[in-house]
């Protein structure tokens, strides 16, 4: 068995401590000692994106992130989107769009759309394309999961001016 | 953005029907809470893994397993000696059968290896990481044997040979010299030889198509615990719990009462997800260990190791008259079986010629076995391949006879009373519905203009099954219902079989809160699969209701003081001459007066819904590179009924995106040594959402008249035309027909070559 | 009566019969009459009791799930089909 260090970091908004060897990924991490398992692995290299999460503000593969690295960093995962018992824009778009069949994808679809729609809410449809490329889905042929997002950018860019 | 999408509705027929409720399971998938197989945590629970053959073909020698049993942290390992002889024996599994001792071998391999990543053995760990080390530890000694991955290679007289007991069945009478052709099936219909000398124009092609795997974004896993009392509980990644449930205690030859199937969310199946791969290896890691075991597939060997679908070698030849009738048709297919018999050849021989009438016509087919791992269904299977090739050749003769492809296809449409090459004839059908509906839309009335632009049209069937399915329905004291179900929902069913129950009761679909539950707490329920659930779960959910309104009739009729045939349902409503209540206004009376409320259903309908699809599409070709842009995409498809448009369009949508990746890059390559050198996610290409526009779906509504809403399986058709479509526009755009699948940016631009070459 | 049709690769044992009427309630009866006619015909569509795991019955117009059970009436038209697994 391997030595396992103590890492110190934020997880959603919360201080959160966990120890992990240096082999592990924040992924494994995430899911087997912290119990966040909405990250999800599809491929384990960096292909699929079921596995993003937010790490200091930027949407990563969190399969190709050690556990160790996130030390002193700060961790958003699809567990912290919602808002107390309030979903977020991204993810009420989701439901009422039909945006996801088998929901494998969808909690990496929700950190990456929302990361995208923080920083430019009214993103093209071209643009949501190609910041979302890193996410595959093999269920919906994506239409549904692009006109959910930017549904999403259009109340998030309301709510913004209003 | 979309151009046209043509919405089903309810058309003021139906309340619920037609309508886009958010699903019931919606808010746990887009929080993260929705349990898949991989979340699952059992107390004390250890981690296996897969040890596999790096050999495509070899036979093993020894096994030592000594070192794996020896490091720190290893709880136990195993190899094929640790699973029981299982004979000879052919378990039905409902939605298609299984050689029990040709799954056991799969799961664990025993003399021989028949494909790079058979497994060769396991072992479970305090972590996966030390399972890992371990199985690497493990020493096995192989005899290399000569492979063979190429589906007409296999065929010959010299090609290595997987199976020495194998002989080829021609219509039940078996060969007497073994062979790897496993089936050879024939269909005949009408004089080929005098439909030929009657067609005024015929073309022949042959087509090769590479595997390709279902590419679901979920690994399989499971977690099984193997109880102190014997009693073995199983969660799994499964698209039918009781298949999942059989077959596991078939491989373990323990009764199948000891063994309860949970099927947790699944990440997509596709197909794929049917046979059983790791339940068996987890189960005896259990008993030998004591603690639950889960194993997770590494994404490399779920390419190597699960069951990708056939690739394959089709040659169509096909004749008309000048005024576009067709008069014969004759196809050739070689279908891979992978490294063991029982493939699709049958479907694919009965679909190739299934949207059209041809009287004379001939199919001759073979199964192949070869060194790749066994092939599954993908969609639906064998009928991708033959589409490909006969649509085709269809759009060949089209231009040949100078005639409107469009039309040539409607002239010649399958219809109420076509009889398919393979006997069967058609009751009341959707294809001309879904090419009349072609040939009124935007998309193939809009002009297509610039260089290298081309336009492809291509149509498709597939069967859609019935089979068995069970649901119970306990009615809460505020009248909503528990709706208790045995089919694993992959794509949205559990809302639109809740949907058909509401419809029936008067009630709101959110007033039904449906449930996938385990093997243990449901009647026997078939697979999630062969476009199946909405129409049969669904109609199981309808009887259900109507079980419950005969019940609260005959306990109405109690409590008004009245003759239960005084009492009339309208919309749901229960009215007697001078009384009226709603479901729920009855159901909280009957609470308080007796016995709770339960109502049941079982069925299994025949196999009848018989989907349509027609895709155009107009794509762009870079003749510099070869690569191809999809410009716009529409799927047309008979639905019988839309019970939940939102979900319908999602399966026109996805089915249309896994052929098109199909159609473009998706391919296993393999090299000399029979090992895929592509087996990640970054060279097996599928589409990203970069790749493509918006699908747009029009959904055509010609009633299945064997279903109280007129349903037709949707979930398989959509994969069918796409090929085609795109090998049809490519045509077009170019002038180049291709005839090998994927239309790769290498394999067009080689093609694009030779033909300015050759011009 | 029924109209049964034979499969083509079965039509060596039935010297190219293609089709024949037979007086028959459920499936079962059609392999009993079948075979004896045209011996040999059970062993190729049957494994034991039942329809060989390979063969899927449609009767009328629809593929049956109950194997021999299948019920027949007048006029339907039976044919034996490869299998079909969906996906």
């Amino acid at each position: 068995m391997g030595t396992k260090q103590l890492v110190s970091t934020t997880i959603n908004g919360e201080p959160s401590q966990f120890l992990c060897e240096a082999r592990q990924s924040l992924l494994e991490v995430l899911r087997n000692e912290t119990g966040l398992t909405g990250c999800k692995e599809g491929c384990n290299n960096g292909n699929c994106g079921a596995c993003t999460v937010m790490l200091d503000g930027q949407p990563v593969n969190s399969c190709l992130v050690l556990g160790l690295e996130v030390d002193g960093k700060e961790i958003q995962t699809v567990e912290g989107i919602a808002q107390e018992n309030e979903l977020h824009a991204v993810q009420q778009c989701f439901l009422e769009g039909a945006a996801l069949q088998c929901g494998i994808c969808t909690p990496g679809f929700i950190v990456a759309a929302k990361a995208l729609l923080d920083e430019n809410p009214l993103a093209s449809e071209e643009e949501i394309r190609f910041q979302l490329a890193g996410n595959l889905c093999r269920c919906t042929g994506y239409d549904k999961i692009i006109r959910a997002v930017m549904e999403a950018g259009k109340q998030m860019a309301e709510t913004t001016t209003s | 953005m979309s151009q046209e999408t043509k919405q089903a509705s309810s058309n003021g027929k139906y309340r619920v029907l037609g309508t886009r409720p958010v699903r019931h399971d919606g808010a746990d998938k887009v929080t993260g809470k929705a349990i898949y197989t991989a979340d699952v945590k059992a107390a004390s629970m250890a981690n296996g893994f897969v040890l596999r053959s790096p050999h495509a073909h070899a036979r093993i020698k020894s096994i030592d397993t000594s070192a794996a049993e020896a490091l720190d942290g290893v709880l136990a390992v195993m190899t094929a000696e640790d699973l029981p002889d299982v004979t000879d024996k052919i378990a039905d599994l409902g939605e298609g059968s299984v050689n029990l001792a040709h799954l056991s071998n799969n799961v664990l391999a025993q003399d021989k290896v028949l494909y790079r990543g058979h497994a060769v053995a396991a072992v479970a760990a305090v972590n996966v990481h030390i399972a890992e080390e371990a199985a690497n530890l493990i020493k096995v000694e192989y005899e290399t044997l000569p492979s063979v991955t190429w589906v007409l290679d296999a065929m010959k007289d010299d090609a290595p040979l997987l199976h020495e007991n194998l002989y080829t069945s021609s219509g039940g009478e078996k060969a007497d010299t073994a062979s790897n052709v496993g089936v050879h099936l024939n269909f005949q219909q009408g004089d080929l030889q005098k439909g030929f000398e009657e067609a005024d124009a015929v073309v022949e092609r042959e087509f090769k198509m590479a595997t390709v795997h279902q590419g679901y974004i979920e690994p399989h896993a499971v977690v099984v615990d193997w109880n102190h009392d014997g009693r073995i509980k199983v969660w799994a990644s499964t698209q039918g719990s009781f298949t999942c449930r059989q077959q596991t205690a078939e491989v373990l030859q323990v009764p199948l009462s000891h063994v309860t199937v949970v099927p947790c969310e699944i990440g997509g199946g596709f197909g794929g997800k049917i046979a059983i791969y790791l339940e068996p290896l987890a189960a005896v890691l259990s008993r030998k260990s004591g603690r639950p075991v889960q194993i997770v597939m590494r994404r490399n060997d779920v390419f190597e190791a699960t069951g990708p679908t056939p690739g394959a070698f089709v040659r169509v030849k096909l004749g008309a008259t000048k005024d576009g009738k067709l008069t014969a048709g004759e196809a050739w297919l070689a279908y891979e079986s992978g490294a063991y018999p029982g493939g699709m050849l049958g479907p694919g021989c009965m679909c190739v010629f299934s949207c059209y009438d041809i009287p004379n016509a001939l199919v001759d087919g073979y199964e192949v076995c070869l060194n790749k791992p066994h092939i599954k269904a993908y969609r639906a299977p064998g009928a991708t391949q033959a589409a490909f090739a006969t649509e085709s050749v269809m759009d060949e003769l089209a231009e040949k006879l100078g005639i409107d492809i469009l039309e040539f296809q409607q002239k010649n449409a399958a219809k109420e009373g076509t009889r398919r090459v393979d006997g069967p004839v058609y009751p009341k059908v959707g294809l001309v519905e879904c090419l009349d509906a072609a040939a009124t839309s935007d998309h193939w009335n809009s002009t297509l203009e610039g260089p290298h632009r081309g336009r492809g049209i291509a149509s498709g069937f597939w069967f859609g099954c019935g089979l068995k399915s069970s649901v119970v329905a306990s009615v809460n004291s505020d009248g909503t219902i528990n709706l208790t179900e045995g089919s694993t929902d992959i794509g949205g069913t559990r809302t639109s079989i809740a949907m058909q129950m509401a419809e029936v009761l008067g009630l709101d679909a959110q007033d039904i809160n449906p449930r996938v539950v385990d093997t243990d707490n449901i009647g026997y329920t078939d697979v999630t699969g062969g476009s199946r659930t909405t129409f049969a779960t669904g109609m199981a959910a309808y009887e259900a209701g109507l079980d419950l309104q005969r019940q609260m009739t005959e306990r109405a009729a109690e409590l008004w003081d009245c003759n239960s045939e005084d009492i009339q349902i309208e919309s749901g409503n229960f009215v007697s001459s001078s009384q009226t209540a709603t479901f729920k206004e009855l159901a909280t009376e009957l609470f308080k007066a007796g016995e709770p409320l339960v109502g049941r259903a079982t069925v299994a309908p025949d196999c009848s819904t018989n989907g349509f699809g027609t895709h155009i599409v107009d794509v762009e070709v870079d003749m510099d590179t070869g690569k191809v842009k999809i410009l716009r995409y529409t799927v047309i498809q008979d639905a019988g009924k839309a019970i939940h448009p939102s979900y319908v369009e999602g399966q026109l949508q996805g089915g249309a995106v896994q052929g098109i990746g199909w159609a473009l890059n998706e391919e296993y390559f393999f090299d000399d040594d029979g090992e895929m050198r592509n087996a990640s996610f970054l060279d097996y290409r599928m589409p990203t959402a970069y790749d493509l526009p918006m699908i747009d779906t029009i959904i055509v509504e010609a009633e299945n008249p064997d279903h109280p809403y007129g349903v037709r399986g949707v979930g398989e058709t959509p994969i069918i035309p796409p090929p085609a479509a795109i090998a049809n526009a490519i045509c077009h755009a170019t002038g180049v027909r291709m005839e090998e699948l994927p239309m790769s940016p290498p394999r067009l631009w080689k093609a694009i070559q030779q033909n300015q070459d050759g011009n | 009566m029924a109209i049964v049709f034979i499969p083509s690769q079965l039509r060596s044992l039935t010297k190219g019969i293609e089709q024949v009427q037979l007086d028959v309630r459920n499936v079962r009866q059609v392999i009993e009459q079948l075979e004896d006619r045209f011996p040999g015909v059970r062993e190729r569509l049957c494994d034991g009791d039942d329809l060989s795991p390979a063969i899927q019955v449609c009767v009328g117009q629809n593929i049956s799930t109950r194997g021999m059970f299948t019920k027949i009436e007048a006029d339907h038209e039976v044919h034996f089909l490869p299998a079909i697994g969906g996906g």
